[in-house]
């Protein structure tokens, strides 16, 4: 067992772990952090993305020991949960951008990213081409596509950005 | 319409707990004490098993039992079974071989499960059960269907010779040889309807609990129909009793057919949950979910379709053997026979049709329902054959279309099946209006000046749905009938809660079954709440595939909302002190006919409850009724979709570059939701064209057994839609809904592979017309442009 | 995955004394290679070395004609380093190919080289660039480093610190991607500097990344598509699977090179 500290969705968290868990394993077990998923076992589908020190990262390809000292964020500390939606959140709703609902958390949170890197004008070709990390079976993607380009207007002047950016 | 009822894109009330990562899935629960199982599985496609040695791997840190199939056996537990008799042309039922949650004697397929670990942590039970030893004695496999029953073959059940579990027919074979030789023109083809790997997002996943003070067992299962699980596991397994046994399918991440099926993981979770004496979960990594999750489609047909000087079809005459893999799946008969020969009609007035289905056993994973079930495979045949008809007949295939539909409604098939309403001159009309389809030739013109060949192609597809008349399927051999239930639960405050069979998994039914119920009641959809997926909470349920929750589902909450309106009438009635018949109901309100007095739906829902102003001799307390409803047809949801490719000939890649979906689904609750539908059944089906190939090298292992090898459709493999519908209403159920679930995925393939012939010019590609296949087919041809 | 022991050592020398006590150790940098086949069961290194901590490994720098890129350093960083933008606009563009963005944010250039991934696409960047492989030891050139499908030169207990490129007068890379994994089905990589020209081909070969010599020649007379075409290679040596037969991927090495060479030389091809 080792020790790791970190922060994750504000609050700093330190937790004895067996060197091969996972970030994402961190997150479900021992925080019951259920929000990140885990759909493939291959690195590729995207369900597991959380930001880490405000980048889209895939939980389930980093070692909860090699974040020793970092900022987490996961879909649940998106938005405060007595608080608004993120505008992120809002346009999937507002889009029906999902089904099912399991890619949802990693697609809102690469979606976040993508908004942080390539600004509040997002046209479907880039949106499109920047979610070749997140598979969904069930939307055939039209309404998040359609979500993400409404999000991110929608984050333009709102000061909702990735809190582990700031 | 209000701007929640029926008709409204209303938001989806269930939204809030999936994007902010509150929602709770199978693996998301946990249980005191819970222990992880690992599932040792068979690395070969057929071997006998000679020998497990457990002993050392039940000394490993945190072991709490290592299982054999062997004591699996021993248990005297039952079999899983297939639910649907089909009967060979001979009359003799279909050889359904022994399928035990554990193999014990010998593995049929990669991935047949042959012991488990249970141990504290997942970590913990796999190193474990590198310590099991398993002794194999590989045998010869068998992988491709068109060899499976050939002399020779190795035989995988003994109780099915030559690997076969039936030869099945439909249809006038005298007739349809006759239209075939008396034709003017016929088209034949060959093809192979590829088999898929259904890959919900969420991977399948079990908790099972045992309570040995009460003596029952509860089930989390991520699936598509708690009840039926429950019945299997129950009465043919015999794990507990029925009353013994709570199923409980929390929030489920998609299915699209691979989580109706009772598997062998849940049955063993329950039998180990009991053996340790702790809660056990299991969760499918995703190279697991390839090698166990019951695949799709998997057919190798030829057909024939006959015209006349006129171009009118004459007859059809179709040759199909279907793959079941190494055991039949829970619904798995009835996919290539009642849910494939009988909409082998399609669109189309065919005098005579007749199709022969040989499904055998392979050394693969079982082939069961995925999204269209049949469907999407009869409409494969028929469009493809129709499209190829016409160019052979240099005729335009809109109207070769045109000139065969099915006008008047009803209309009887030659394949049992009977059109109840339609109008597929309108979906054809809106769908080429739409896309522009006289503007086609000028758009191929500009592709071309890009050294790019594009292609246009149709479907006009149609789908048997709501699922089913019971006492038709009673016939044709299935076990179960397929009403579906509800029950409307008044509190005393207003407020409703909605208790139905159906399971959601991405449909929506938290909302579409609110807006139904708040719609009837005049309630604002928060009022209403949908309970779904307990067998605890909820009566007995058939479940959610086969696009049946609309047009079955909420029929039965219409009849339940019908027998709470009779009774609240009654109680108002009392209320008002007027003549019952006096009473009527609208918008929220009690009135009497012709005067102002009246009461809200609270205060009858109330009264109910208090019970002092009515006699309770007469009127029992309360405001709750329950419902079955069975339907008196299949509905028919029919439309045209229309798929655009460029191909890039240098590299043979295809590009879907538009795509026009116009469909009739009858009645729309939520047009937001229906469209979704379509989106995502077009994606699967696009999948299925371009992309996604299941492949099995000739020893049976699966060679495309992970993401890094089976390409799921991206978001950028894929272009927006344009998505329309028209409406004929459904004339056999309340609401006039068909169901919108499976069209996409039906009429999608057959578009897409339309639209790449008519671009490559031949007929000759199978599916998925990857780019290597696609410049393959252009390499052979010599068709290959001269490198720019 | 099996277990292991974890060391975040600070310094390279460190993680040079930990390699080397330790003959099955591996070291782990982005992960994103290691990890995915340490959690299926396909490796199992009794100790990890991360080298997140050790000082010096990332940053991107020019010094007169060549770019360095420090081991550590990751694919989203290149993509979007204005120094490698400039310097090296098609080695920048390369880097934002790589995978999905998640995967750029954590995959780095010392292990995407240290791999060697017979599809990757920086073997074919340093290969086409005619890059050099700093190490803790020493330094290798491209053309000696990559030795076939996941193998390289390296000895053991032997870190990559920077890769060197030179910087070229034209460059481009044109990738074909597999479906499924969207690695490269077949990756071509074109440089003109002075008069050597690099072809370096990814994906195609079954042992590894290779040039064209033959390209490179026909490149030579004149540096434009026109001089590839109908063009191919051979099939033999070529992969053959379920993404592609040798055949096709033989076609596509010369329909790549020739839109790589158009790209380099800011022309469209087809
Ligand atoms: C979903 C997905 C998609 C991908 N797509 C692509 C793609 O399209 N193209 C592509 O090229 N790659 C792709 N990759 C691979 C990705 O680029 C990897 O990040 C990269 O190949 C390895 O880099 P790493 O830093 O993650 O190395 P690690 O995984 O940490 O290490 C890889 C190997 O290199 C060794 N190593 C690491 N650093 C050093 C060093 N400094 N010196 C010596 N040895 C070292 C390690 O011991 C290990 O053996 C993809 C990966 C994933 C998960
Ligand atoms: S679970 Fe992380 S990418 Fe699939
Ligand atoms: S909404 Fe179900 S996988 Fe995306």
């Amino acid at each position: 067992m080792a020790a790791v500290s970190l922060t994750v969705n504000g609050k700093p968290v330190t937790a004895d772990v067996d060197p091969r868990t996972l970030l994402v394993q961190l997150l479900r077990e021992h925080l019951r952090l259920t929000g990140t998923h885990v759909g493939c076992d291959t690195s590729q589908c995207g369900a597991c993305v959380v930001h880490v020190n405000g980048k889209a990262t895939k939980s389930c390809t980093v070692l909860a020991l090699q974040l020793e000292g970092a900022n987490v964020l996961t879909i649940e500390g998106l938005a405060a949960a007595d608080g608004p939606l993120h505008p992120m959140q809002e346009a999937f709703r507002e889009n029906h951008g999902l089904q099912c609902g399991y890619c949802t958390p990693g697609m809102i949170m690469t979606a976040v990213d993508i908004v942080r890197r390539k600004g509040n004008d997002l046209d479907d070709h880039t949106i499109r081409e920047e979610l070749e990390g997140n598979i969904c079976r069930c939307t055939g993607y039209h309404n998040i596509v359609k979500a993400i380009a409404a999000g991110a207007r929608a984050m333009r002047g709102s000061g909702a950005t990735s809190r582990a950016a700031e | 319409m209000s701007v929640t009822g029926i008709g409204a894109a209303v938001r989806r009330k269930e939204d809030r707990r999936f994007i902010t990562g509150t929602g709770h899935y199978t693996d998301d629960i946990n249980r005191p004490g819970q222990a992880s199982i690992y599932f040792i599985r068979s690395p070969h496609a057929h071997a006998k098993i000679k020998k497990i040695d457990t002993h050392e791997a039940a000394r490993m840190p945190g072991v709490a039992g290592v299982f054999t199939g062997e004591q699996f056996a021993q248990d005297k537990l039952g079999n899983l079974i297939c639910g649907w008799t089909v009967l060979s042309k001979d009359g003799s039922p279909m050889k359904m071989a022994p399928h035990a949650a554990l193999a014990a004697g010998k593995a049929n397929h990669v991935g047949d499960a042959v012991a488990v670990v249970i141990a504290d942590t997942l970590a913990q039970a796999k190193d474990a059960a590198e310590k099991v030893v398993v002794d194999y004695e590989p045998l010869p496999a068998v992988v491709d269907p068109a060899k499976a029953a050939a002399k020779g073959a190795p035989l995988i059940h003994e109780s099915a010779p030559n690997n076969t579990i039936y030869n099945w027919h439909l249809g006038d074979a005298d007739a349809t040889n006759a239209a075939l030789k008396n034709a003017k023109h016929v088209t034949t083809l060959e093809f192979i309807n590829n088999r898929l790997v259904p890959n919900a997002m969420e991977p399948r996943a079990a908790l099972a609990e045992y309570d040995a003070a009460s003596g029952s067992l509860t089930l989390w299962n991520a699936t598509q129909n708690p009840h039926v699980a429950r019945l299997v596991i129950a009465a043919f397994v015999g794990m507990a009793p029925e009353n013994k046994l709570r199923v409980i399918a929390p929030d489920v991440g998609g299915g699209f057919g691979s989580k109706i099926f009772i598997y062998p993981e849940e049955v063993v979770c329950l039998w180990a949950a009991r053996k340790v004496g702790r809660p056990v979960k299991w969760t499918a990594e995703r190279s697991e979910s390839f090698i166990t999750d019951a695949h799709g489609r998997d057919h190798v047909t030829k057909a024939q379709m006959a015209f006349d000087g006129e171009g009118k079809i004459t007859g059809l005459k179709v040759h199909t053997t279907a793959n079941l893999g190494a055991y039949m799946s829970t619904f798995s008969s009835a996919v290539p026979t009642f849910l494939y020969a009988t909409l082998l009609s399609g669109q189309y007035e065919i005098p005579h049709i007749y199709c022969e289905v040989d499904a055998v056993y392979t050394n693969t994973v079982p082939v069961d329902a995925y999204r269209g079930a049949g469907r999407p495979e009869a409409t494969f045949v028929v469009e493809r054959l129709v499209e190829a008809g016409a160019r052979e007949l240099g005729v335009d295939p809109a109207v070769l279309r045109q000139k065969n539909f099915v006008k008047k409604f009803p209309y009887q098939t030659s394949v049992a099946s009977l059109y109840d309403a339609g109008d597929y001159h309108a979906s054809l009309a809106k769908a080429l209006e739409i896309h522009d389809y006289k503007g086609f030739a000028k758009r191929k013109r500009e592709s071309e000046r890009n050294g790019k060949l594009r292609g246009i192609g149709f479907a006009t597809y149609i789908e048997a749905c709501g699922v089913a008349p019971s006492a038709l399927v009673g016939q044709l051999g299935a076990g179960v009938g397929l009403w579906e239930s509800a029950e409307v639960r008044v509190n005393p405050t207003g407020s409703v809660e909605v208790l139905t069979g159906c399971h959601q998994h991405g449909q929506g039914h938290e909302t579409t079954f609110a807006q139904l119920v708040a719609d009837r009641l005049g309630l604002s959809i928060d009022q209403v709440n949908v309970l779904h997926g307990d067998t605890d909470t909820v009566q007995f349920g058939m479940g959610t595939y086969g696009s049946r929750s609309g047009a079955v589902g909420m029929s039965a909450i219409v009849k339940a909302l019908d027998k709470v309106e009779a009774k609240a009438k009654k109680i108002a009635a009392h209320l008002l002190e007027a003549a019952e018949g006096d009473i009527v109901f609208k918008d929220g309100k009690f009135t009497v006919a012709g005067t102002d007095k009246s009461a809200a739906w609270g205060e009858v829902a109330l009264g109910a409850y208090v019970a002092h102003k009515f006699p309770t001799s007469e009127i029992e307390p309360g405001l709750k009724e329950g419902a079955f409803y069975d339907p008196t047809n299949f509905t028919f949801p029919a439309g045209c979709h229309i798929c655009e490719v460029e191909i890039d000939p240098e590299t043979g890649e295809a590009t879907v570059v538009s795509w026009t979906a116009v469909d009739d689904f009858g009645t729309v609750i939520n047009p937001m939701i229906v469209e979704g539908q379509v989106h995502g059944g077009v994606a699967q089906g696009v999948g299925q064209a371009l992309l996604e190939h299941t492949v099995y090298d000739d020893k049976g292992q699966l060679v495309s057994g992970s993401y890094m090898d089976y390409a799921m459709p991206r978001a950028d493999n894929l272009p927006s839609f344009h998505v329309d519908t028209t409406v004929t209403k459904c004339p056999s159920n309340p609401l006039g809904i068909k169901g919108c679930g499976e069209a996409g995925a039906i009429a999608a393939p057959a578009a897409v592979m339309n639209a790449i012939t008519n671009a490559l010019g031949t007929e000759l590609i199978d599916m998925p017309a990857t780019a290597p296949a696609i410049w393959a087919v252009l390499h052979k041809a010599n068709k290959m442009p001269r490198a720019a | 995955m099996y277990a292991f022991t974890f060391h975040r050592p600070q310094t390279l020398r460190q993680a040079a004394s930990l390699l080397a006590k330790n003959e099955e150790a591996k070291l782990l940098a982005g992960g994103h290679s290691l990890l995915p086949t340490m959690k299926l069961r396909l490796a199992g290194p009794p100790q990890l070395i991360d080298l997140s901590l050790v000082e010096g490994l990332a940053g991107i720098e020019q010094s007169g004609r060549s770019l360095t890129i420090g081991a550590m350093t990751r694919h989203n960083d290149v993509n979007t380093s204005p120094v490698a933008q400039q310097a090296i606009p098609a080695l920048a563009k390369v880097a934002g190919m790589i995978g999905d963005p998640a995967v750029r944010h954590m995959g780095t250039i010392g292990g995407s080289i240290a791999n060697n991934d017979p599809n990757a696409d920086y073997p074919a960047v340093c290969l086409g660039l005619g890059a050099t492989i700093i190490t803790n030891k020493r330094r290798i050139k491209a053309d000696d480093f990559f030795t076939g499908m996941f193998s390289t030169a390296l000895e053991p207990a032997e870190i990559i610190t920077k890769v060197s490129f030179p910087i070229p007068k034209k460059a481009a890379y044109q990738k074909f991607r597999n479906q499924a994994s969207r690695f490269a089905l077949v990756g071509v990589f074109v440089s003109k500097r002075g008069s050597e020209i690099r072809v370096a081909v990814t994906g195609a070969g079954s042992n590894g990344v290779f040039r064209v010599t033959s390209f490179e020649e026909a490149l030579k007379k004149r540096f434009s598509p026109k001089s590839l075409e109908g063009m191919s290679i051979p099939a033999d040596g070529m992969n053959s699977d379920i993404h592609g037969s040798a055949e096709y991927r033989a076609h596509l090495v010369g329909v790549l090179a020739r839109r790589a060479v158009a790209e380099a030389i800011g022309k469209s091809a087809a």
